[in-house]
């Protein structure tokens, strides 16, 4: 519907800008005259990776051959303001065009004291680089380990955000009415560890989840309380829902499953010592399994990171961090879990270095995002540079490069799809 | 010995009085005051046209707010990009202090993230122009040693050295303020090897509601032939801008009544 409305506006836009060019404005590309006509920002991209390596459980090298056009809109009146964002997709991975939407909601502002953000929404808290504990909104992990630009890794959620400002902190609630999984390694386009059959799958042997009935009570319920104290941002949070990936496997259907899941932590982030500081906490409830001797449900855990960033010299900044996750009731999970070879650790720690160079005036970013896990003992690499070639046109090249020591740790599973890949972006 | 030093130039500098009486650091103080605190908030539209040595041009568009938290101290600055379009609606925002590191905050919409910036780059490129930081939001008047070292009919001219040499990129840095409005129209940056290789220039001033307004003003990078020319337009002082105008509430949601 939102297509047929959207469609004669986009046509009577490029018509205008037609004849706009018979007049004297030769300067003027066509985006630009565009946009004077109606406020419609986006961008057109491509952008193409592969293998490095072969990868048997695979068909093709590809992981990622794609356009996208971009395209903004909002409008504001006094109380309300709408926002469309969308891309309009061919994906030659999969051989077909898709239309994806970012961002379709409305922001009601009723009051000086709360807000509400109703319809399809990018959300994210919380205080980790790449590392979510407290942030339990939809993360598009496929997107992240093929190389398409960061902002993919948020994955949109169909949602209603409520926030209240009383004098003494912020409060958002986010309900999801529909469980929003992660877009997680499936063996479709990435190959994984499959701990049934204890081997790296493919498309072959692809994992097909069974998500949450539709019910209203399998929605999602997101609570965050915010204050900041003399530059000091203090949260806690609280999550009502499930497992983001399918950490459970249901024997009955022979298909792995959502196990229900509630988390609570906290978070502080502030200046320390010419730096930024910041320290995250959560307890993760994993209701279905709270005594942790059922070894085809994931265990209860508590996590935790601390982070450091600080710019080294000018123009180079560094940020480490360091992430663990502790597993609750360890003794039962090493008693029932079988397959000992792929068995977790009780403590499994992760190290991450983000270093950044700008140069250039800026134009020239060269990054590397290094994680390092010495309980896994397996790492994953994201280097990457981009160049702003002007205002509108940019260049990036960059890796996900993944390296193990055993086939089932979290990164270590993808070391076949190691990948290089380049984008071209031009916006307006 | 480094301690002797300060003393001493502070002695200095104290000492070093102008033609009409005031000291080198009265100057700067109003100087500091008529060009960062001017009313006690404002806003204004800025357009940024950086070229560089062979010429190219890339623009930069973007609303500033400003609110005082106390005069010639601490300010609250909310910066809401336009263009260009790679970085459209981001916000930086900044909670300046005196005597201690700021707090900055980026907001990239596109993941809906609020990210923390180290207070340690103020002499970094602001928005990849041949503005730093610091010319944005003011340098600390109490960071630099000063003296007057030339007096004309219209001018005061100003050496300010740092205290800190170890953070900064210039050795020493000339200023010459305008003797009836106290507003700063150039600055010529000298490097460790005491070269020129930087100016900054205030090509137009305006009164605006009473206060003397720089709404045009240029950096050259000498090294580099590459410059940077800024226009402000829509300026306007006692906006009434709230203090939480400047936290995340509207990092995360522009406050577009003031943004227009």
């Amino acid at each position: 519907m939102k297509n047929i409305i959207l469609l004669p506006a986009i046509i009577s836009c490029f018509l205008s800008v037609y004849s706009l060019s018979e007049e004297a404005e030769p300067q003027k590309n066509v985006f630009e005259a565009l946009k004077e006509k109606i406020p419609v920002h986006g961008f057109i991209e491509y952008g193409y990776g592969s293998r490095i390596t072969r990868d048997d459980t695979q068909n093709h090298d590809t992981l990622y051959n794609e356009a996208r056009l971009r395209l903004d809109y909002n409008h504001a009146w006094d109380n309300v303001e709408v926002q469309f964002k969308g891309d309009a997709v061919y994906d030659g991975f999969q051989g077909e065009a898709l239309f994806d939407w970012r961002e379709t909601y409305a922001l009601v502002l009723p009051a000086d004291w709360t807000e509400a953000k109703l319809g399809r929404q990018i959300l994210t808290w919380g205080t980790g680089d790449y590392l979510f504990i407290n942030d339990m909104f939809p993360k598009d992990w496929i997107s992240f380990f093929i190389g398409r630009d960061d902002e993919y890794l948020k994955a949109p959620s169909n949602s209603v955000k409520l926030s209240f400002f009383p004098d003494i902190f912020d409060i958002n609630m986010v309900w999801t009415p529909k469980f929003t999984p992660d877009e997680y390694v499936t063996g479709q386009r990435l190959s994984y560890y499959n701990p049934l059959t204890q081997e790296l799958s493919g498309s072959r042997n692809q994992i097909y989840a069974e998500d949450p009935k539709g019910d209203i009570e399998n929605g999602e319920f997101a609570l965050r309380i915010y204050k900041n104290i003399k530059g000091y941002e203090f949260a806690g949070y609280a999550y009502k829902g499930f497992f983001k990936r399918p950490e459970g496997f249901n024997t009955r259907l022979w298909k792995n499953y959502f196990p229900k899941l509630a988390v609570y932590g906290g978070s502080v982030r502030g200046n320390v010592f010419g730096g930024i500081g910041n320290a995250e906490f959560g307890y993760y409830d994993s209701i279905e399994d709270r005594k942790g001797d059922n070894p085809l449900i994931e265990n209860s855990s508590a996590r935790g990171l601390l982070g450091y960033t600080r710019e080294i010299v000018k123009d180079f900044s560094a940020g480490i961090q360091w992430y663990f996750e502790y597993m609750k009731n360890y003794d039962e999970y090493d008693e029932t879990y079988l397959n000992e070879p792929a068995q977790k650790d009780r403590f499994r720690q992760l190290l991450t270095l983000r270093l950044t160079r700008y140069a250039m005036m800026q134009n020239l970013i060269v990054s590397l995002f290094t994680f390092y896990s010495p309980t896994d003992n397996d790492a994953y690499l994201r280097p990457s540079v981009t160049y702003k070639y002007n205002d509108h046109l940019s260049f990036s090249v960059g890796g996900n490069i993944f390296l193990k020591k055993y086939d089932h740790t979290f990164f270590g599973q993808l070391e076949d799809n190691t990948n290089i890949y380049i984008r071209a972006r031009y916006s307006f | 010995m480094k301690t002797f030093f300060y003393i001493f130039f502070a002695v200095f500098a104290a000492f070093t009085t102008s033609s009409t009486g005031e000291t080198a650091d009265q100057i700067v103080n109003k100087a500091n005051l008529a060009s960062y605190y001017q009313g006690n908030d404002g806003r204004a539209s800025v357009s940024m046209v950086i070229t560089d040595s062979q010429g190219r041009e890339r623009t930069r568009e973007f609303i500033i707010l400003r609110m005082d938290v106390e005069d010639g101290k601490d300010q609250k600055f909310y910066v809401y990009f336009h263009e260009p379009a790679d970085v459209r609606k981001m916000v930086y925002m900044v909670w300046k202090h005196v005597g201690k590191d700021d707090d900055r905050w980026l907001y990239l919409p596109a993941m809906d993230l609020v990210n923390r910036i180290a207070a340690g780059d103020k002499r970094s490129s602001f928005a990849g122009s041949n503005f730093v930081y610091e010319d944005v939001s003011g340098r600390g008047v109490e960071e630099d040693i000063h003296e007057v070292t030339d007096t004309t009919d219209k001018h005061y001219k100003i050496r300010n050295t740092p205290k800190d040499k170890q953070n900064v990129e210039f050795l020493y840095y000339d200023v010459w303020i305008d003797k009836s409005n106290f507003l700063p129209v150039k600055a010529e940056y000298y490097d460790k090897q005491g070269d020129k290789y930087r100016t900054v220039e205030a090509l137009e001033i305006e009164t605006i509601q009473g206060h003397p307004t720089v709404i045009k003003s240029k950096v050259t990078d000498l090294n580099t032939g590459g410059n940077t020319v800024s226009n402000f337009s829509g300026i306007k002082y006692e906006v009434g801008l709230k203090d939480d105008i400047f936290t995340e509430r509207y990092l995360k949601r522009a406050p577009r009544q003031y943004l227009k």
